[in-house]
C-alpha cells in the first residue's frame, strides 16, 4: 500500500526503544523510555486529523507478505473503532513511564523495556488486520505483563502473575483454533476484512462464538471469568495496573466488536440474552464487591468489572447508541480508571499502604491530590459533564431500546458506583488524617501533575465535546451493525446523511425508534442469514 | 548389487563423517592432551564440508546402491538439521566435558559415528539400511550416555538405554521381517506397490505396522514407549542429553516418516488411527508428568516427550488428508524444536554448583540477578517451548495445528492447545524462579555459570534460531514444503 507507514512506525518505535534502553547509560534509561513513548504519542496524534471521518473503511492500510506459504500477511489498518483506542494507548504510555519514575527501585532497564514492548503489542492488537498477526500481538503481551506483575509487583505477586498468565492463555488457545477453522471455512485467508464479509453456517458460528467468547470474556473480564483481575490489579505495580485496566481489558471488548459481531452475526444475536445477562451480573456484582473493599486498588479493580459490564452490554445491543456508547465507554474507562490507578499509585508511594483506613483526610495536607481524586471519582461514577456520562448514557439509551428491565437493572450499577466512589472519596479526602502519616503526605509534585493533568483535560473535553470521537467512529460502527442487521443499518445510514453533525443527545432522542425497534423485535427470534 | 563411483560421490557426506570419526579414534591416543582441541576442529571442519555437499544435493533426487539409499531433498533437510545440531553438540561438549573432567577424544568420534548412523537413517530407501543406521546411531549413543563412568546415574542411564534400545530394535526388526513376509521386499517403493492392491485389513500387514510403530515409538519416545527417556536424559552427560533429545529424535522422525509415507502410505487409515491414540497419550502424559518434576533435566525430558506428541499431530493429520502439509508441519516443528530444546539444555549444562551440575529448579533461583543474559536466554527458550508468540515455538505449533484443522480435527488442536497451557505452567515456573525469587545467599556454593566462546556461539545460534524463525519463518517453511514434495 502507498502512503507513509504510520502504523508500522507506531508499532516498531517502542520495540526499538525497548532495545535502546538496554544500550543507554544508567541515568538516561528513564529519559530514553519517556522520549520513545512521547515520540510514539506525537506520531499517533496526526492520525486523528488525517483520519477520514466519513469513511467506515480501514485507513492507513499497510500490507506486506510475511509467511506467504501459509498465506499469513503483515497487514495493518485503522478504522473509527481502533483509532480512539490506539490514541488512548499512546496517551497513557508516557504517563505510565512518568508515574514509575521513582516508584520502581529494581531493574529499571528491564521495567522500561517491558512497558515499551507492551505498548508495541497493544498498538499491534488494535491495528492488526491479519488474524494471525493479531494473535501474535495478542499473546506477545502476556509474557511482559507476567514479568511486570511477577517482578515488580506486591507481596502476593507470584500467585497473581501466574494466575493472570494461565487464565488469559487458557482463554486464548481456543481463539487460535477458531482462527484456523475460520481460515479453512472463510476461503483460505487470514484477512480480517475479508473474513468479516463471509457467511458461515449457524452451527459453525455457534462454536466459533464460544471459542471467541472464551478468549475475549477472560480478557474483558466478564462475570464468571473475572477472578484473575482483582489479584493482578492489586499486585501489579502502578504502571502495570494502569495498562491492565486501561488497555488490556479493552482488548477483550475490542475483540467482540472486531471479530464476534461482524464475523458471527447470527451467533452474536443468538447469544445476546446470555451476554446481556452476564453484563448485568458483572455491573451489579462488580459494584457490590467494590462497596466491600478496604483496599483502594481492589475497589477500583472491582469497579472495572462493573464498568466493563456496561461496555459489553452496549456492544450486544446492536444499535448505534449501544455500540458507540460502548466504544466511548472503552475510551472513558481507560482514561478515568487509568487516572484512579495513578492516584492510588501516588498515595502508595507516600504512605506505602493502599488501605483506605490508612489514607484518610488527604484534603488538608494534599489539596491538589484530593482535587484530582475527586475529579476522577466523579468521572468514574458518570457525573454529567465528564466523559463517562456520555458513554454510560449512550449505552443505557441503547439498552433501553432493547429491554427496559435490563436498563433498569444496569442503572443499579450507576447508583452503586455513586455509593462506593463517594464513600471512598468521603473517607480518603475528607476523613481525619492519621497523625503519624502526616509527615509523609507531600502534595503532588510537578512530575505527578504532568502525569494526571492530561487525563483530567481529556475527561472534560470528551465530556463536553464527545462529537469528534463519535463522528469518527460512526461509519465504522454502522458497518458492524450492517453485518448484524442489514436493513436497520441502512436506515440509520440514511438518518446520518440527513444530519451528519447532529449532537449526540439529539441523535439518540431523534425518531430512530422504528429502525431500532425493528431490530429489537427481530433479535429474539434470531434473524436468519 | 552394483554401484558406481557416482554413487559413492553422492554418499560422500556419509563417508566423510565416518572417515573423520575413524581419524578421531586413531589420533586420540597419540595426541598430547593440549593438542586434542584439534579433534574438535577436525570434526567441525568435516561438518562444514558435509553441509556444503548436502546442500548441493537438494535439487536432484537419486536412488543409489540398487535402491538401498535415496539422496533427495527430504533427506537433505534432515541432514542439514543434523549437521547443525551435531556442530552445536561438539561446541557445547568442548566446554562441558572439561568442566566435568570427562575429556575423552573418542567422544567426538562417537558423536560423528552416531551422526553417520542418523544420516543413513534419513536417506535409506530400504528397511534394512534403515535398521543399520538405527543401530549405528544407538550403539554410539549407549556409549556416550555412560560416559560419566564414575557416576552411577550415568551408568544406569547407559544400561537402561541399551536394554530398552536393544529391545525396541528387536521389535523393529520383527516388524520388518513380517512386512517382508507380507510384501516380499524390504525396499520402500516395492512395499508400497505390493500394498496398493491388498486388502488393508490383512492381519499380517496390520501386525507388521503395529510392530514398526512400537519399534519407532521407542526411538521417538512417545507414550507408552517413553519409560526410558527421563532416566536416560537425567543420567547422561547434559551435552549427550541435548544431542539425544534433538538429533536422535529428529533422525528417528525423519526415518519414521519416510517409512510410513513412502512404504506404508497405503495404510494411512490404519496407522493414523493408531497415532491418534499415541499422540493423545503423549500429549497428556508428557505434559502432566513434567508438571511435577523438580529436576530441570527430567522436566525437559518430559517436555521433549510432550513435543513429540505435538509433532505427531502433523502425522495424524496427514492420515486424514490428501496433501502432505501435515508432514511439512512435522519437519518444521522438529527443526524449531531443535533450536529451543538445545538452547535450554545448553543453559542447564553451563550452570555449575560446586563442581557438579546445578540441575534442580531451585538452582536457578535468582539467576536473573547473577547472570541476566543467561536468564534472558532461558526465558526466551522457555517461552518458545511453551509456544507463546513471537517465538519459533509458536510458529511450529501454528503450522501443526493448521494441518490438524485442515484435516478436520479441530478438536485435536484444541486438546493439544489446552495441554500447551498446562505446559506454560511448568516452563514459566523456571522463569518465575529465575526472575521473581531472590537468591538465598551469594556464597561460593551458590550456582555459577560457566562461559566460554564456544558456549557463546552455541547459545547465540540457538537463540537466533528461536527469534529469527519466530519472526520470519518463511524460508524454513518453504524448505520444509520442498523437502516433503520429494517424498513419494
Amino acid at each position: 500500500m502507498s502512503g507513509f507507514p504510520w502504523l508500522t512506525l507506531l508499532v516498531v518505535l517502542p520495540l526499538v526503544g525497548a532495545i535502546a534502553v538496554f544500550a543507554v547509560k544508567e541515568r538516561s534509561i528513564k529519559v530514553t523510555a519517556l522520549a520513545v513513548a512521547t515520540a510514539d504519542l506525537l506520531i499517533s496524534l496526526p492520525l486523528w486529523w488525517l483520519f477520514d471521518a466519513s469513511s467506515g473503511e480501514m485507513q492507513f492500510m499497510e500490507s506486506a507478505r510475511w509467511i506467504p506459504s501459509l498465506s499469513i500477511n503483515y497487514r495493518l489498518g485503522l478504522d473509527g473503532i481502533s483509532l480512539p483506542l490506539v490514541l488512548m494507548t499512546t496517551v497513557l504510555m508516557p504517563l505510565c513511564i512518568l508515574i514509575s519514575w521513582h516508584s520502581i527501585e529494581i531493574r529499571m532497564r528491564s521495567f522500561m523495556a517491558m512497558l515499551l514492548i507492551m505498548e508495541s503489542a497493544m498498538i499491534g492488537v488494535f491495528t492488526a488486520l491479519d488474524f494471525v498477526l493479531f494473535y501474535v500481538f495478542w499473546e506477545a503481551m502476556l509474557i511482559p505483563m507476567y514479568l511486570l506483575i511477577g517482578i515488580w509487583g506486591g507481596p502476593n505477586r507470584l500467585y497473581a502473575a501466574i494466575k493472570f498468565l494461565l487464565y488469559t492463555l487458557a482463554g486464548s488457545v481456543l481463539l487460535l483454533v477458531a482462527i484456523l477453522v475460520l481460515y479453512f471455512q472463510g476461503g483460505h485467508t487470514f484477512d480480517i476484512v475479508q473474513l468479516s464479509q463471509g457467511t458461515y453456517s449457524n452451527s459453525l458460528q455457534f462454536w466459533l462464538f464460544l471459542a471467541f467468547f472464551a478468549a475475549f470474556a477472560v480478557k474483558v473480564p466478564m462475570f464468571p471469568f473475572h477472578t484473575w483481575l482483582p489479584d493482578a490489579h492489586v499486585e501489579a505495580p502502578t504502571a502495570g495496573s494502569v495498562i491492565l485496566a486501561s488497555v488490556l481489558l479493552k482488548m477483550g471488548t475490542y475483540g467482540f466488536l472486531r471479530f464476534s459481531l461482524p464475523m458471527l452475526p447470527d451467533a452474536s444475536q443468538a447469544f445476546t440474552p446470555v451476554m446481556v445477562a452476564l453484563s448485568i451480573i458483572a455491573i451489579i456484582y462488580g459494584a457490590y464487591m467494590a462497596l466491600a473493599q478496604s483496599d483502594l486498588k481492589k475497589l477500583i479493580a472491582y469497579s472495572s468489572v462493573s464498568h466493563m459490564g456496561f461496555v459489553t452490554l452496549g456492544l450486544f445491543m446492536f444499535n448505534i447508541q449501544g455500540i458507540e456508547g460502548a466504544v466511548m465507554q472503552m475510551v472513558n474507562h481507560g482514561i478515568t480508571t487509568g487516572g484512579l490507578f495513578l492516584c492510588v499509585g501516588m498515595i502508595y508511594e507516600r504512605t506505602h499502604s493502599r488501605q483506605i483506613a490508612d489514607n484518610t483526610g488527604l484534603t488538608k495536607p494534599m489539596p491538589r491530590y484530593a482535587t484530582f481524586l475527586v475529579i476522577f471519582s466523579l468521572s468514574s461514577l458518570g457525573l454529567p459533564g465528564t466523559n463517562s456520562f456520555v458513554g454510560e448514557f449512550m449505552v443505557l439509551a441503547g439498552a433501553f431500546l432493547w429491554s427496559k428491565i435490563a436498563t433498569a437493572l444496569a442503572l443499579l450499577g450507576i447508583i452503586l458506583a455513586a455509593a462506593y466512589l463517594l464513600w471512598m472519596v468521603q473517607r480518603v479526602a475528607f476523613g481525619v488524617p492519621h497523625p503519624h502519616m502526616l509527615p509523609k503526605l507531600r502534595d503532588v509534585n510537578l512530575r505527578e501533575m504532568i502525569t494526571v493533568v492530561p487525563l483530567v483535560v481529556l475527561i472534560f473535553v470528551i465530556g463536553i465535546f464527545p462529537n469528534p470521537i463519535l463522528t469518527r467512529m460512526h461509519p465504522s460502527v454502522e458497518k458492524v451493525i450492517a453485518r448484524v442487521f442489514p436493513p436497520a443499518a441502512e436506515h440509520a445510514s440514511a438518518m446520518r446523511q440527513a444530519d451528519p453533525f447532529s449532537p449526540t443527545v439529539e441523535r439518540i432522542t431523534s425518531p430512530t425508534g422504528p429502525a431500532f425497534g425493528q431490530g429489537a423485535q427481530v433479535s429474539p427470534e434470531g434473524q436468519p442469514q | 548389487m552394483t554401484f558406481s563411483a557416482a554413487d559413492l560421490f553422492l554418499v560422500l557426506p556419509e563417508l566423510l563423517v565416518v572417515m573423520a570419526a575413524c581419524i578421531v579414534f586413531v589420533l586420540d591416543p597419540v595426541l598430547r592432551a593440549s593438542d586434542k582441541d584439534g579433534l574438535v576442529w577436525l570434526s567441525l571442519g568435516t561438518l562444514a564440508v558435509c553441509m556444503g555437499l548436502t546442500a548441493s544435493h537438494i535439487q536432484a533426487p537419486a536412488t543409489i546402491f540398487s535402491g538401498l539409499v535415496v539422496i533427495d531433498a527430504y533427506g537433505a533437510f534432515w541432514k542439514l538439521l543434523l549437521y547443525f545440531v551435531t556442530g552445536l553438540t561438539i561446541l557445547l561438549s568442548h566446554s562441558y566435558l572439561k568442566e566435568e573432567q570427562l575429556y575423552f577424544g573418542e567422544y567426538y568420534g562417537f558423536v560423528l559415528l552416531s551422526l553417520s548412523g542418523m544420516m543413513v537413517m534419513v536417506s535409506s530407501a530400504d528397511l534394512l539400511t534403515l535398521y543399520l543406521g538405527t543401530e549405528l546411531m544407538s550403539l554410539s549413543l549407549y556409549v556416550m550416555a555412560g560416559l560419566k563412568r564414575s557416576e552411577p546415574r550415568s551408568l544406569e542411564a547407559s544400561a537402561k538405554y541399551f536394554v530398552l534400545g536393544a529391545f525396541s530394535s528387536g521389535i523393529l526388526l520383527y516388524g520388518i521381517s513380517l512386512l517382508y513376509g507380507a510384501t516380499g521386499s524390504t525396499r520402500l517403493p516395492e512395499i508400497a506397490a505390493a500394498i496398493s492392491g491388498r486388502n488393508l485389513d490383512d492381519p499380517l500387514l496390520l501386525f507388521a505396522t503395529i510392530l514398526l510403530t512400537v519399534g519407532f515409538g521407542f526411538k521417538l519416545a512417545v507414550v507408552p514407549f517413553h519409560m526410558w527417556t527421563p532416566d536416560v536424559y537425567q543420567g547422561a552427560p547434559t551435552s549427550v542429553t541435548a544431542f539425544m533429545a534433538v538429533a536422535s529424535k529428529a533422525a528417528s522422525f525423519g526415518a519414521f516418516l519416510r517409512v510410513f509415507m513412502e512404504g506404508l502410505g497405503g495404510l494411512k487409515a490404519n496407522w493414523s488411527a493408531m497415532f491418534l491414540l499415541l499422540c493423545l497419550a503423549t500429549l497428556i502424559l508428557g505434559n502432566v508428568l513434567a508438571l511435577v518434576q523438580t529436576n530441570v533435566k527430567r522436566m525437559l525430558a518430559y517436555s521433549s516427550i510432550a513435543h513429540a506428541g505435538y509433532a505427531l499431530i502433523g502425522v495424524v493429520a496427514t492420515g486424514h488428508m490428501e496433501n502432505s502439509s501435515g508432514i511439512a508441519s512435522v519437519l518444521l516443528y522438529l527443526t524449531l524444536y531443535a533450536f529451543m530444546t538445545f538452547g535450554a539444555f545448553a543453559i542447564v549444562a553451563m550452570l555449575r554448583k560446586g563442581g557438579i551440575e546445578g540441575v534442580d529448579i531451585e538452582d536457578f533461583t535468582g539467576l536473573a540477578k547473577r547472570h541476566p543474559v543467561a536468564a534472558l536466554l532461558m526465558l526466551i527458550f522457555m517461552v518458545s517451548l511453551a509456544g507463546i508468540p513471537p517465538t519459533a515455538g509458536f510458529i511450529g505449533k501454528l503450522y501443526v495445528f493448521m494441518s490438524a484443522v485442515e484435516a478436520g480435527l479441530p478438536w485435536l488442536a484444541a486438546v493439544a492447545l489446552i495441554f500447551a497451557v498446562i505446559s506454560a505452567y511448568y516452563y514459566l515456573r523456571l522463569v518465575m524462579v529465575m526472575y521473581m525469587r531472590e537468591p538465598s545467599d551469594l556464597s561460593s556454593t551458590s550456582p555459577r555459570m560457566v562461559m566460554s566462546p564456544a558456549l557463546s556461539i552455541v547459545l547465540a545460534c540457538a537463540v537466533a534460531g528461536v527469534v529469527i524463525f519466530g519472526i520470519y519463518p518463511n524460508p524454513l517453511v518453504n524448505f520444509a514444503m520442498h523437502a516433503v514434495s520429494a517424498l513419494k
